[in-house]
């Protein structure tokens, strides 16, 4: 205490700093958190805000030149439509496609070695993808020449270098990441719930309705946004297997051309603001309308 | 356990699993026409190609200058892997020991570069790095790379840190160990696993990691991933099987980390962690 009285003359009874900061939880452990929240700020914090600032100072005009040019070019404010076009119906394939394989994952043992092959192609990374698919969906590839062989078609159908390289691309890579998520989900819903409901003599598809689906609702909103915010950013893939002069023209291709081909850096942050701000809307929309339906414990009862 | 006793509900099954099945296979045979189109001599209009050479290695090693790819891109992936280790465990230790005021800010703030695409603060952060000169050297591209690597060791090596007995540190403590002595005799040997672990999979998404790269590398400072891209973008100046070639030896170098990895890791971790976090 005498430590105390020295350092707070004229003050009755206050503590050091050092032992208040201590009492509130800041002490030399706590600082071990500081150098990477400041390099987060430096790097992830300030360049953000310096976009922000930097699409508000456009190469010439008003300060929100680069706002009405996006919204008043067709060739630009378009991009966002084709965006939606292609991650809208990717996500909600993806998501159809997982639940039920979740579903049925779910009571397999062994489930170490599928979602070793599933996690292949994020790990491969899109670049690879799209060479991949180039001489795979190719008029010579060997999809279209096994569709020939079994006379499903009579000639080859087009499937590069325009939208359905492009959404098949962001399947392959996105499917995996969008399935491991439903995956555990779905694995974290009580089994117990599901036995009961059987014992009381509820059919698959009344247990699927009843149980399992007003308990996944938080899941998939989650599982939506991270799948969505993925397809949005597509990129590589949608210049190796697209068009992306024209209908598959997504809104990160011309962030990209103003960045790096035009160098009119304020353009490109007034682009990827808008696109982040794109990626927050629909984030906020899912996450509200979650918001609605049941929230509580997907646990049993009894805890 | 239950099981699907009606012929509806077995059908439902099987067609469930002739769905992952056509989804594998699909996976594989793309997987497979690179690797078999690197060794064709000739592949035009057949099943498969006329011969078999391994000729397009040697060429794709001194056309696309292989050995500076590589040396470059596993100079930027160990200084990478290091760092998020160095400036990562010890934050991730803060944030599972301590309560302070603005831990939940903090933590957002360490989630926002996984949940935020590259593409979006890549930008942004290409654009700072160009005006402060970095970009274009290997420096920029290792800076870029940590934005999101940092955050995600972070967040693996929470709940690792978080199953440790808080009694042993307590003890360390009582027999006078500072902060440092605590790291290297108790918690960095309990951890080992956690963090071969975490930096395994940094290993494996830095090496993966294109648009950040993409954005911040010049001439010199390409990782093997942007030299593949640039390879498929021009391809038609050099032959297919070449690049194919190039992709099978990127393709190798992520597969062996990526084993290794998995022998330490749960695949569904490598998704799901941040979603735990994200959920809160």
């Amino acid at each position: 205490m005498t430590l105390a009285t020295t350092h707070s003359v004229g003050v009755t009874e206050k503590p050091p700093l050092r032992l208040r900061l201590q009492q509130k939880g800041f002490d030399g452990v706590t600082l071990l958190v500081l150098p990477a929240v400041i390099f987060v700020l430096a790097l992830f914090v300030y360049p953000f805000l310096y976009g922000l600032v930097l699409s508000f100072q456009p190469k010439e005009g008003g300060w929100l030149a680069n706002y009405s040019k996006f919204f008043s070019d067709r060739f630009l404010y378009g991009t966002i439509m084709t965006t939606f076009r292609l991650a809208v119906p990717v996500t909600i394939f993806n998501i159809a496609l997982s639940v039920p394989v979740a579903m049925r994952m779910r009571l397999m043992r062994r489930q170490k070695v599928l979602t070793t092959i599933l996690v292949l192609p994020i790990t491969l990374g899109t670049v690879l993808v799209a060479q991949g698919l180039l001489s795979y969906l190719g008029p010579q590839g060997w999809l279209n020449r096994t569709l020939l062989a079994a006379h499903l078609i009579s000639h080859p159908i087009a499937l590069l270098h325009n939208y359905w390289g492009v959404f098949l691309s962001l399947v392959i890579t996105g499917f995996p990441f969008t399935f491991l998520l439903m995956l555990s989900y779905v694995t974290g819903i009580d089994g117990s719930l599901e036995n009961a409901a059987a014992t009381l003599g509820a059919s698959a598809a009344q247990r699927f309705r009843a149980i399992f689906v007003p308990l996944l609702i938080p899941g998939l909103a989650i599982t939506f946004c991270l799948s969505f915010v993925q397809a949005v950013s597509v990129f590589p893939s949608a210049v190796l297997l697209g068009a992306p002069a024209g209908p598959t023209r997504v809104i990160s291709i011309a962030a990209y051309e103003a960045a790096f081909e035009q160098y009119d850096y304020s353009l490109a942050s007034a682009i990827a603001m808008i696109m982040a701000l794109v990626q927050l809307a629909i984030v906020a929309i899912v996450l509200a309308a979650r918001g609605l339906f049941y929230r509580g414990p997907a646990g049993s009862g009894k805890g | 356990m239950i099981r699907q006793r009606t012929t509806g509900e077995k059908l439902w099954a099987t067609a469930v699993w002739v769905v992952v099945g056509f989804f594998v296979l699909n996976i594989l045979a793309v997987i497979a026409t690179v690797v078999v189109d690197s060794f064709a001599t000739r592949w035009l209009g057949t099943w498969l190609p006329a011969g078999y050479t391994t000729r397009w290695y040697y060429e794709a090693w001194d056309e696309f200058q292989l050995r500076d790819v590589l040396i470059v891109t596993f100079e930027i992936v160990g200084i990478v892997v290091l760092l998020s280790g160095l400036l990562g465990v010890p934050a991730a230790y803060a944030m599972a020991r301590r309560e302070f005021p603005g831990k939940r800010i903090v933590m957002l703030l360490f989630l926002l570069p996984l949940l935020v695409p590259p593409i979006t603060f890549g930008i942004p952060l290409a654009t700072v790095l160009y005006r402060t000169g970095l970009a274009g050297t290997m420096w920029g591209v290792i800076l870029a790379n940590l934005v999101p690597t940092l955050p995600f060791v972070i967040l693996v090596m929470i709940p690792f840190i978080e199953q440790i007995d808080p009694r042993m540190e307590s003890a360390a403590r009582v027999f006078g160990a500072g902060t440092g002595r605590l790291f290297r005799h108790i918690l960095v040997p309990l951890l080992a696993p956690g963090i071969l672990a975490a930096l395994l999979l940094v290993l494996v998404r830095t090496i993966a990691t294109f648009e950040l790269t993409f954005f911040t590398a010049g001439p010199t400072s390409q990782t093997l991933v942007v030299a593949l891209y640039y390879a498929v973008f021009a391809s038609g100046v050099r032959a297919g099987q070449s690049v194919d070639a190039m992709a099978v030896i990127y393709m190798i170098t992520t597969l062996i980390w990526l084993l290794i990895a998995l022998r330490f890791i749960n695949p569904t971790q490598i998704v799901t962690r941040a979603r735990r976090e994200a959920a809160h």
